[in-house]
């Protein structure tokens, strides 16, 4: 896209041109927010910081997505059990090994990633609503495999095992409020690898073979390859997520939202936010965050006035909100939230010559 | 394998498959005549089967605004699924024509999350097992045969009257599909838009009409569903399995629908005849491991047309 700037702003080295945030006060916007949020687990309730966690581990998963739905144009409605399964990794090597937060993590990604791979074989031979179904597959096999093989470590049909606190530098993590600060770091660390992804040999060739594969093949781009690493890299993410949500949660187990729904839930997240943007898992995890605790609220209410179905009305307006807001957003915007925030951006940057 | 028992499983197997198909059916029509990928059809059928349970003034607390018996439950509920098919197709599915096939299916998902929601606020998140069936689980027919467990096969009565008004159903649908000028019309569709509009075909009425079938399709095929097993929101994720009975016969077949859904029936009660317990507990995969099969072996399905773009 082409980026609108003001006149005077001329780059004078291949370096400026390169740079990701151009303007001083883009610097310390960027760096007061990171900080900003920082301090939330020093001044904000439990449920503030709760929420935030959840909405950065989130973000993490829905960033996988944008790489294989938003660049690579494959979709996957098995990024949920791609999230178990980062879960189980940080959980026993954790337990059995005893291995640190820094290794068990890293190996949550890469086990994961191959895991990816494996349900990302399929998309050799088929694409679109077949390729949805094969991971369809996945989704329904991975949390059945993991209710049923290996009880003793995976905790049997009743599913659920517990996730060692980690400890770093002797300060042991067993608060939300100290977990916060590794999904922090590690939502930063993610954030700022798929930025740059986009520049990168890789990312180009996942946006040509979504635009057009055979254009793609044509120009030298070997459309197997790039699918299947658009695949490992979207599972190596959700495995992330999915530690770092095992971790918050202390616990990892199929009954704890790793299922079909919460699939959906983030596929719904990434086109609310736009896909293929990189604002768009921020805009889309907090846009669905939102609208969940809206949901909860409007279900209370409702619960209150209809107190004969209040068991009904509880928890049944998250599915309807999401449902409508995510048919609305296809329907009447596509390209999501961030593509409206690009409309804008050019339009305070063409004031005002703009309406 | 415990082959006393493969007799019983394989009857029950394919009376099973029988709905199943129905199910299919519905799936493929809507894909045929609009390309569009249906993944609400489950909830659809699992709103179909509410709304009949609704109809017939199953209500617990006794604020039952319908007592009607079970036919006519059916035929409202049918009525009713016809204009909310006809709703869909007009405010959710028009707008999205021409959208890239990511988008189609979003769509459909969003929807189906939307109607899991209304049907939970309007019946309640609670399974249903006061479905007004009209027969009891002790209803059953046994059927000497040499060799199986006792030397009998048992069906339950439910099951064999489902699969029966599935066949029937199924077959009065292809023979609409087949020899009626509208049936035509909606195959002439099928094959290219354009063209059919072309020679006077209205497309947008036959999306209309494909979506109108397919509600009536869902429900009749939830009410079947619903006599064994009564009426819950996890009906929907249990339908799912027709997606992988769609694929095995082939997106674009009729016939390889009803092929793929005797087979998802079949694969899932045979893996009950196991001795291993890890076996039979693999019913509700098995479908899925037989969709990846199929997908790596023959995307194009047993019956299906090689119009997958490859690569």
């Amino acid at each position: 896209m082409a980026v609108l700037r003001p006149a005077g702003d001329f780059d004078r080295s291949y370096a400026q041109d390169m740079l990701l945030l151009r303007q001083p006060w883009q610097r310390w916007a960027m760096a007061l927010i990171v900080v900003g949020v920082a301090l939330i687990p020093l001044f904000g309730n439990a449920y503030l910081i709760t929420t935030v966690n959840r909405i950065m581990y989130s973000i993490v998963a829905v960033q996988g997505l944008n790489v294989l739905t938003g660049m690579t144009g494959q979709i996957s409605l098995g990024q949920a059990a791609f999230m178990l399964v980062g879960g189980y990794i940080v959980a026993l090597t954790a337990q059995h090994w005893g291995l640190p937060i820094f290794v068990t993590l890293p190996l949550a990604a890469l086990g994961t990633g191959v895991v990816g791979l494996i349900f990302g074989l399929p998309s050799l031979r088929v694409k679109g609503f077949y390729l949805a179904m094969a991971t369809l597959a996945a989704q329904f096999i991975i949390p059945w495999l993991s209710r049923h093989i290996y009880p003793e470590y995976l905790g049997g049909s009743s599913g659920r095992i517990a996730v060692p606190s980690p400890v770093i530098f002797g300060v042991t993590f067993n608060q939300v409020a100290q977990v916060f600060y590794i999904s922090l770091a590690v939502l930063v660390i993610t954030t700022i690898l798929l930025v740059n992804i986009r520049r990168t040999k890789l990312g180009r060739s996942f946006i040509a073979v979504r635009d057009n594969d055979l254009a793609a093949e044509v120009l030298g781009v070997n459309p197997f390859s790039v699918k299947l690493r658009a695949f490992f890299v979207a599972a190596m993410l959700a495995g992330l997520a999915g530690g770092l949500k095992a971790i918050s949660q202390r616990s990892v187990g199929t009954e704890l939202a790793y299922g079909l729904n919460e699939s959906i839930l983030l596929l719904g997240m990434l086109v609310i936010g736009g896909l293929g943007h990189n604002l768009g898992p921020f805009l889309g995890v907090a846009t669905i965050v939102f609208l969940e605790d809206l949901a909860n609220v409007t279900g209370s209410t409702m619960a209150s006035l209809f107190p004969a179905h209040a068991t009904n009305l509880l928890t049944s307006f998250r599915p309807l909100f999401f449902g409508l807001v995510l048919m609305l957003f296809l329907i009447f915007e596509p390209r999501g939230l961030a593509h409206r925030w690009e409309i804008l951006k050019a339009t305070w940057r063409m004031r005002p010559f703009s309406r | 394998m415990n082959w006393p028992l493969v007799p019983q499983q394989v009857m029950t197997g394919i009376l099973n498959g029988g709905t199943i198909a129905l199910i299919a059916l519905g799936i493929v029509l809507i894909f045929k005549a609009s390309e569009v990928y249906n993944f609400a059809h489950g909830h659809l059928v699992m709103l179909g089967a509410f709304l009949t349970w609704w109809f017939a003034g199953a209500e617990e607390r006794g604020g039952e605004i319908f007592n009607l018996p079970l036919w006519a439950a059916t035929l409202a509920a049918v009525a009713t699924a016809i204009l909310l098919g006809l709703a869909i197709e007009r405010f959710i599915l028009r707008p999205m024509t021409g959208q890239p096939v990511l988008a189609i299916i979003l769509v459909t998902l969003g929807l189906a999350q939307f109607i899991e929601g209304g049907a939970s606020i309007l019946f309640g998140a609670q399974p249903k097992s006061n479905f007004p069936t009209p027969f009891s689980p002790s209803d059953v027919i046994r059927i000497p045969f040499p060799g199986a467990f006792n030397d009998t096969i048992i069906l339950k009565q439910s099951l064999v009257a489902s699969f029966l008004v599935a066949a029937v159903a199924s077959a009065l649908f292809i023979l609409f599909f087949q020899y009626t000028k509208t049936g035509l019309a909606m195959r002439a569709t099928a094959e290219n838009h354009e063209v059919a509009q072309g020679v006077g075909i209205r497309v947008s009425r036959i999306f209309a009409l494909s979506w109108a079938i397919a509600g009536t399709i869902a429900t009749v095929g939830g009410v079947l569903l619903a006599t064994v097993t009564g009426v819950s929101l996890n009906m929907a994720t249990v339908v799912l399995v027709a997606f992988p009975a769609v694929l095995l016969g082939g997106l674009e077949s009729f016939a390889g629908a009803i092929v793929g859904g005797l087979i998802v029936g079949l694969s899932q009660a045979l893996v009950q005849a196991s001795r291993n317990i890890e076996v039979r507990n693999s019913a509700e995969i098995v479908p899925y491991i037989l969709l990846l099969i199929i997908l790596i072996v023959r995307p194009e399905g047993l019956f299906g047309q090689k119009r997958i773009e490859r690569i």
